[in-house]
């Protein structure tokens, strides 16, 4: 049986009570292809993240992620879908090591798996350390390592490479960028960048898909006037 | 589930352990407000109703410390998106904070039940002790269930520390009727209780209910 597409919306729409945050979002995904999500500030960039990572519902419209049909068989594939959004989830008293083990225990992963995933960020001689006492890069590449822990089929990111210096951004290429392998859904105001490791490209304006276009084919002067 | 809540549990009271904002807060409150009784009330020694009308109310109001602090953490540092996205039942979310408060209560007990007998009670304590355990063991039962399920119902609006209070307080009522009546006559001089089985039976009627609809409801409360 061939694999299901990683991501399959046809006219999603999200509201937050009158407002409408996400409209008309339709397109399709195959696995281990990377979709670049691109827009001005508040132009439902996150939202879109979340809905598909099944922190929200979507209102109307149908979301498929990797086969399961949102909101109601969002559990099926919790297991399968890595999120690294603006916020690391990590608690700050707890150290690296100690987060990430709480991680394995809810994803029920061996705990060797954590000092695997520590050495792929670069982090196991601070890993004892409070997240608090970390740098941004390091609590950045800290959530890297929890977003991945898991081996997820499915990436959900929201300018992954923030806080990161080039070295740390290298170092997590296998991790979370197009080398990996998986299925990605990246969230970014590095037009330039993204359209270099992306297959297909949608824009969004004041919540609404403006296109959802493979790379090839999309005009630069259509991502600018997102901007405009 | 019992795996996943043992984690959560297991990280609420290593933070806890680290941070020091919960039950140290709950304690030193519990103890001011006996000395200011102590000196408020202005006589050398409390007994029956009114003991146990003041050791009950004071530590209702120390739970609510405890209950707007109880998803603290979680709120501030996206545990809760965190347990969404994990393929865990979330059910487990409610089984560990319910455990964590009712922790929290019993070490809070522990140095308040000894403070208040020191502070304001007449009677010896000493001898109501067994029977006093068994009261605050079931009281801190259904305290720990409704409180769990109040402070997640507030752990995403605004005003949580003023919804805290007013949902917890009016749902507690039974639950402090029972813990007062049952300790009243345990705080009289030589006090026997002849209706302590009545207020058992209360007490453990509250709490199977409040667990049973936590249990029922909680995966709706974090539901967007």
């Amino acid at each position: 049986m061939s694999e299901p597409p990683a991501l399959e919306l046809e006219g999603l729409e999200r509201r937050y009570g009158e407002r409408i945050a996400l409209s008309g979002v339709t397109l399709r995904l195959e696995p281990g292809q990377t979709l670049a999500v691109i827009g001005a500030n508040g132009a439902g960039k996150s939202t879109l993240l979340r809905v598909l990572a099944g922190l929200l519902r979507p209102h109307s419209g149908s979301a498929r992620v990797l086969g399961a049909q949102l909101p109601g068989e969002t559990w099926r594939v919790r297991a399968r879908i890595g999120y690294l959004g603006h916020d690391p989830l990590l608690y700050r008293e707890l150290s690296g090591r100690e987060n990430l083990v709480y991680q394995s225990r809810l994803y029920g992963l061996p705990i060797e798996r954590v000092d695997e995933a520590l050495a792929e960020v670069g982090l196991e001689r601070r890993s004892g350390e409070p997240v608090r006492d970390l740098s941004k890069g390091m609590v950045q590449r800290l959530a890297a390592a929890r977003a991945t822990l898991h081996a997820p089929d499915l990436l959900l990111l929201d300018e992954p490479r923030a806080n990161l210096d080039p070295a740390a951004a290298e170092r997590l290429e296998p991790l979370i960028g197009r080398a990996s392998g998986r299925a990605r859904v990246l969230v970014t105001h590095d037009v330039d960048a993204a359209l270099a490791e992306t297959d297909v490209v949608l824009g969004l304006r004041g919540g609404r898909q403006a296109f959802a276009l493979p790379v090839a084919e999309l005009n630069r002067q259509r991502t600018r006037e997102l901007y405009t | 589930m019992i795996r996943t809540a043992s984690a959560i549990l297991r990280k609420d009271l290593r933070i806890e352990l680290r941070t020091k904002e919960t039950v140290p807060a709950m304690t030193l409150f519990t103890v001011t407000v006996y000395v200011l009784f102590h000196f408020g009330l202005d006589r050398d020694s409390l007994d029956g109703e009114l003991a146990s009308g003041v050791l009950w109310v004071t530590l209702l109001l120390a739970a609510v410390i405890g209950v707007t602090r109880l998803f603290a953490t979680e709120r501030e540092q996206g545990g809760i998106d965190s347990l969404l996205l994990a393929p865990v039942d979330r059910t487990a979310l409610f089984v560990a904070k319910a455990a964590a408060l009712f922790l929290y209560l019993l070490l809070l007990e522990v140095v308040a039940v000894p403070v208040f007998g020191l502070l304001l009670l007449g009677p010896d304590l000493f001898d109501a002790l067994p029977e006093l355990a068994l009261i605050l063991l079931l009281a801190d039962v259904g305290l720990a269930a409704v409180g769990a399920l109040v402070s997640a119902l507030a752990a995403e609006t605004r005003a949580r520390e003023l919804i805290v209070p007013l949902l917890l307080l009016p749902l507690v009522v039974p639950l402090l009727i029972g813990a007062a009546s049952a300790t009243e006559p345990l705080l009289r001089e030589g006090g026997q209780s002849e209706d302590l089985g009545r207020y058992l039976a209360l007490l453990g009627g509250y709490d199977l209910v409040f667990v049973l609809i936590a249990l029922g409801v909680f995966d709706y409360l974090l539901d967007d």
